[in-house]
């Protein structure tokens, strides 16, 4: 073809650049799908409860994810600063994945039971008072805002058509028992979804308000589980490494 | 614009790609300068040696390996595996130069007392350098960066009053399990008048107001059965260390932020809301034992009993 052809043609230019632009993406991309080893086998990984997905959805409608991210590289000076590095396994229930790459925040994919209930709530509502030189800006509407779970089971519902195990009928929740074993699998059942909400909520009081559940009880039982679903002791650092 | 058009007009060793424009605007075709063509060749060539180096092309349901190792200890056996970043990293915590540095000293630190410790210059400096990064990591968050605290919620660590005890020992044991201080509310003991009166008590065990009748009424409910106040904060009122109750007889206050008051009714107010509310849920210490090593709890306790009322 002479090139002058494609360069008088702007429809077939457009289309060739596609073409060209997308073998770089499709390299990279489309392999993850047909490799074995692309998501670790690991235990303890499960879908987020009901109460830690409202928590989940409110994190990106603050848009967290924004300053914060949630992969730990492997790198020395993050497995020092953060932790062990993030599994791609850790996220594979996640749609979307918060892993990001801006950090104007540290990350936080193992913030997990790192911090207090009561300091997350601190933090929160003013970052300044527990950490003076933050720059995060204030979040006091999460505690004055009473939790809306009156849809949490069509949020359910629309993750488990991208593929989360969250259960319907009988046959799938037999299948998570499986899977998760027995009390995993209950807050993953969609006609329970509500009842396990306040039930968590109650038990675990994150926001510290007995009587309410706030937009923040939400916010901390998500950031609460961040990174802890793996227990790591359980594994030799050399099977993760078998991996890649 | 005329000038410039008139000099491109003029013959040149280049040639033109035929092209012509508004008819008289050429396109010179000069080749590509050296040093750009070069540089992309080395690019080409460096892409070649990568791929025989490091994990690259997919292959079916896997990839080409590469074949650089990396090697690290697992179990007591040392194991040489393909290079990746997993494994690089294993190298690299383990043997990498910085690594090994540092492990140095804190198999010193390992090794040794707490009393040896605290008298070896050359160990303590790596305490205070260590220390600080991983107290910045891990407790600034909470206890501030200088391990002042926040008057309030979360306890200061440079003063020499300690809830949970201040030896090296106890500052470890804190580090490793974390801690959960509790206090009933006594919102529905006492009434408004008798939690007026345990406030000014006290509030005058130590001379923040002076004693007077409530305080003596205050005095009957801290050590008899209505309020039971002695059973945790003893019959002295300096706190249990085995209970992290507060010792109510000095001026540092954690919860009830008395030093911000300037009346002594305001003092009184500070208390009761404590009295009242009770500490619930609010005195949570997370355990680090996991998410630290053994050997940085250590030089951690020895850092914060420096930071200033070690015991």
């Amino acid at each position: 073809m002479r090139h002058e052809n494609i360069e008088v043609n702007s429809g077939l230019m457009i289309a060739l650049i596609m073409v060209v632009i997308s073998i770089g993406g499709l390299v990279e991309i489309v392999p993850l799908f047909y490799i074995n080893e692309t998501v670790e086998k690991v235990d303890g990984v499960r879908p987020y409860t009901p109460l830690e997905l409202r928590g989940r959805d409110i994190y990106q409608r603050e848009g967290c994810y924004l300053c914060h991210s949630q992969m730990v590289r492997p790198f020395r000076d993050e497995w020092l600063r953060y932790g062990h590095y993030s599994l791609a396994a850790e996220s594979k229930y996640d749609h979307p994945f918060q892993w990001g790459s801006k950090r104007t925040g540290p990350d936080l994919a193992r913030v997990g039971g790192k911090y207090s209930n009561q300091w997350h709530v601190q933090h929160l509502l003013k970052p300044t008072s527990v950490v003076p030189e933050s720059i995060m800006p204030n979040y006091p509407w999460l505690l004055n805002n009473d939790l809306d779970y009156s849809d949490i089971a069509d949020r359910m519902t629309a993750l488990r058509r991208t593929g989360v195990p969250y259960s319907l009928t009988q046959a799938e929740y037999d299948a998570n028992v499986k899977t998760f074993g027995k009390t995993v699998a209950d807050q993953l059942d969609i006609s329970q979804a509500q009842d396990n909400l306040l039930k968590q909520a109650r038990t675990f009081n994150y926001d510290g308000l007995p009587n309410r559940v706030t937009e923040m009880e939400a916010l901390v039982a998500y950031l609460q589980v961040l990174g802890t679903m793996v227990d790591f002791s359980k594994y030799d650092e050399g099977y993760f490494a078998e991996f890649r | 614009m005329s000038e410039t058009t008139t000099n491109q007009q003029k013959p040149t060793a280049v040639q033109t790609t035929g092209h012509a424009w508004d008819g008289d605007l050429q396109e010179f075709n000069n080749p590509l300068p050296r040093w750009w063509l070069w540089s992309f060749y080395a690019t080409v060539v460096f892409a070649v040696i990568y791929w025989f180096l490091y994990p690259t092309w997919p292959v079916g349901s896997s990839w080409t390996k590469g074949v650089l190792s990396a090697t690290f200890t697992e179990g007591g056996k040392q194991e040489t595996m393909r290079w990746n970043t997993r494994s690089a990293l294993l190298e690299d915590l383990q043997t990498g130069a910085d690594a090994t540095r540092q492990r140095e000293y804190f198999e010193k630190i390992a090794a040794a007392d707490f009393a040896t410790i605290q008298k070896d210059p050359q160990m303590l400096a790596f305490v205070n350098q260590a220390g600080k990064r991983i107290f910045e990591t891990n407790c600034s968050a909470c206890h501030g960066r200088g391990g002042q605290g926040v008057v309030g919620l979360f306890p200061n660590l440079v003063d020499d009053d300690w809830l949970w005890g201040g030896t090296f020992k106890d500052i470890q044991y804190t580090i490793t399990h974390g801690r959960n201080g509790y206090m009933p509310s006594f919102k529905g003991t006492l009434n408004t008048a008798q939690l007026d009166d345990v406030a000014s008590y006290v509030l005058s065990l130590s001379g923040e107001v002076q004693a007077d009748e409530a305080s003596a009424r205050g005095k009957q409910i801290f050590e008899g059965p209505v309020g039971g106040c002695y059973m945790c904060h003893g019959d002295a009122a300096k706190g249990i260390k085995s209970m992290g109750s507060a010792n109510l007889t000095d001026k540092i206050w954690t919860l009830a932020n008395v030093p911000a008051a300037t009346t002594p009714e305001a003092k009184i107010e500070a208390v009761k809301a404590v009295v009242s509310n009770g500490v619930i849920n609010v005195r949570t210490m997370p355990a680090w034992d996991g998410r630290m090593s053994a050997d940085e709890i250590k030089l951690m306790a020895v850092y914060i009993h420096q930071l200033g009322g070690g015991q």
